[in-house]
């Protein structure tokens, strides 16, 4: 099926694609996201429809995992307004692991 | 009959198999990249022919922690579908790892304990599929003055009395031992005798940088404990503690283990001190009580005895349960040292994995 315009696309990494069938993109209804569509509607939304990936990427308190960030298009969501940076029509949510760890 | 040793390492976990305990199998890693610091064998479903569960905690760095199991040993593994251990919201907490899986005795079939940072207890009643936070523990007045160690505030280990479900001892770093006598629902410190590093108060009622104890199921009262600083035993279930590392050649260390059959034997891992943590003269020697520490014996057959560094980390240490025992412990170097016989001779049987942090064993129908 092809997404339609009123579509968010959360882009994931290979290692995470255990968790959508391995997809590596999840497309998601702008409308399933309420009036105000933002960051942290649309995890609210994975944690319904992906539930293992969502706690990948938040912890139990809903908050960003330390070592996970979100890119709109170029930019980090924590540069932005973390998860209510808003989001429009047809954009790319970029879930990427941060460089760390030895 | 096969021995199973699952070896959790800082990168994944790996499982060693073996018909004879000479002779060693090795596959993995499972979960690679992710830390292992708790894995347990449940071997209480053989006993109703059904096969042995694998328990694993592993935690990646950047997506966070996860319980897994397996009831193919190792074939597949599944995990809880939004995660088997989760803080409740209105804790405001997060599960930072699992430090510790305890499946309890075979008269509480299904009973599972876990460990966790930050500092709390979970119990599962379904084998280790789902768990509820034990509140009693979490609500103790002393919790928000417990104080992280090195790695972490976490409870790291876990001990049921043999023959009273309800009684319990928990170690947590820096806490120190908390024991209850209701099932959980009521706790208090329980480290009376035991220093305190670091602090102004050398016998403070809890903040002691309890490292490991463990007891055995024929003298439930008997534990054995490995402190920051100090050997320890108690003889009543963890209200009093003495000291009982006078004939060691130092009391630093981290790991514990009990013989499976011979109460008042036990292994410990000796560390030179805090400020040099590598075993004395540069030697890799456990040393073993058959008299609950009145005496200690050097184990060094087999292992390396010159510029020998390596560390043993808590649960780096274990036994099996065959006759002879078997006894284990990997290294923080990545080796992994086994005996057949009690201690008496040691063979490598893995090396050059990435850090041990814990090793568990069982004989296998």
């Amino acid at each position: 099926m092809t997404p339609g315009p009123a579509t968010v696309h959360v882009r994931l990494p290979a290692s995470l694609r255990a968790y959508t069938g391995g997809r590596s993109v999840v497309d998601v209804d702008l409308v399933e996201l309420g009036e105000k569509p933002t960051v942290r509607a649309l995890l609210d939304h994975l944690a319904g429809s992906h539930p293992d990936l969502e706690r990948r990427i938040r912890d139990e308190r809903r908050r960003l995992r330390r070592h996970v960030n979100l890119f709109l298009g170029t930019d980090n969501v924590r540069d932005l307004s973390e998860q209510d940076t808003p989001l429009a029509a047809g954009v790319e949510v970029a879930v990427m692991p941060a460089v760390s760890g030895g | 009959m096969t021995t199973l040793l699952m070896i959790g390492t800082r990168k994944g976990l790996f499982l060693a198999r073996s018909g004879d305990r000479t002779a060693w199998s090795l596959d993995g890693p499972h979960f690679a990249m992710n830390a292992v610091y708790a894995a347990a064998i449940d071997t209480r479903p053989a006993a109703t022919g059904g096969s042995p569960r694998l328990l694993a905690g592993a935690d990646s760095e950047h997506w966070g922690p996860s319980v897994f199991r397996s009831d193919d040993l190792a074939g597949s593994w599944q995990e809880t579908e939004g995660g088997a251990i989760r803080f409740p919201e209105a804790t405001g907490a997060a599960l930072v790892r699992t430090w510790q899986l305890r499946p309890a005795g075979a008269d509480q079939p299904g009973v599972v304990w876990a460990g966790v940072e930050p500092g709390a207890l979970f119990r599962s009643d379904d084998g280790g599929e789902t768990f509820a936070l034990v509140e009693g523990l979490w609500q103790h007045p002393h919790r928000e003055r417990w104080m992280p160690g090195g790695g972490g505030l976490c409870l790291h280990t876990i001990v049921s009395h043999a023959t009273d479900a309800d009684r319990m001892l928990v170690g947590v770093s820096a806490a120190g031992v908390y024991r209850t006598g209701d099932g959980g629902k009521s706790w208090e410190a329980s480290n009376t005798g035991i220093d305190a590093w670091r602090m102004p108060d050398e016998r403070p009622e809890f903040g002691q940088c309890v490292h490991k104890f463990a007891a055995h199921p024929d003298r439930p009262d008997q534990l054995f404990l490995q402190n920051h600083g100090g050997v320890y035993r108690s003889d009543d279930f963890g209200a009093t503690w003495a000291a009982i590392d006078e004939n060691l050649p130092a009391d630093f260390g981290f790991a514990v283990a009990v013989h499976p059959h011979r109460a008042g034997t036990a292994y410990v891992y000796p560390l030179v001190k805090d400020e040099h943590r590598m075993p004395p003269d540069d030697r890799c020697r456990i040393y073993r009580t058959s008299d609950a520490g009145e005496t200690w014996e050097p184990l060094a057959d087999g292992l390396p005895q010159e510029h020998a560094y390596v560390s043993v980390l808590r649960d780096a240490l274990c036994t099996d349960d065959a006759d002879p025992a078997g006894v284990y412990f990997g290294t923080r170097s990545g080796e992994v040292f086994a005996s057949a016989d009690e201690g008496a001779s040691w063979t490598s049987i893995v090396r050059h994995l990435p850090d041990v942090l814990v090793v568990r064993a069982a004989e296998l129908p």
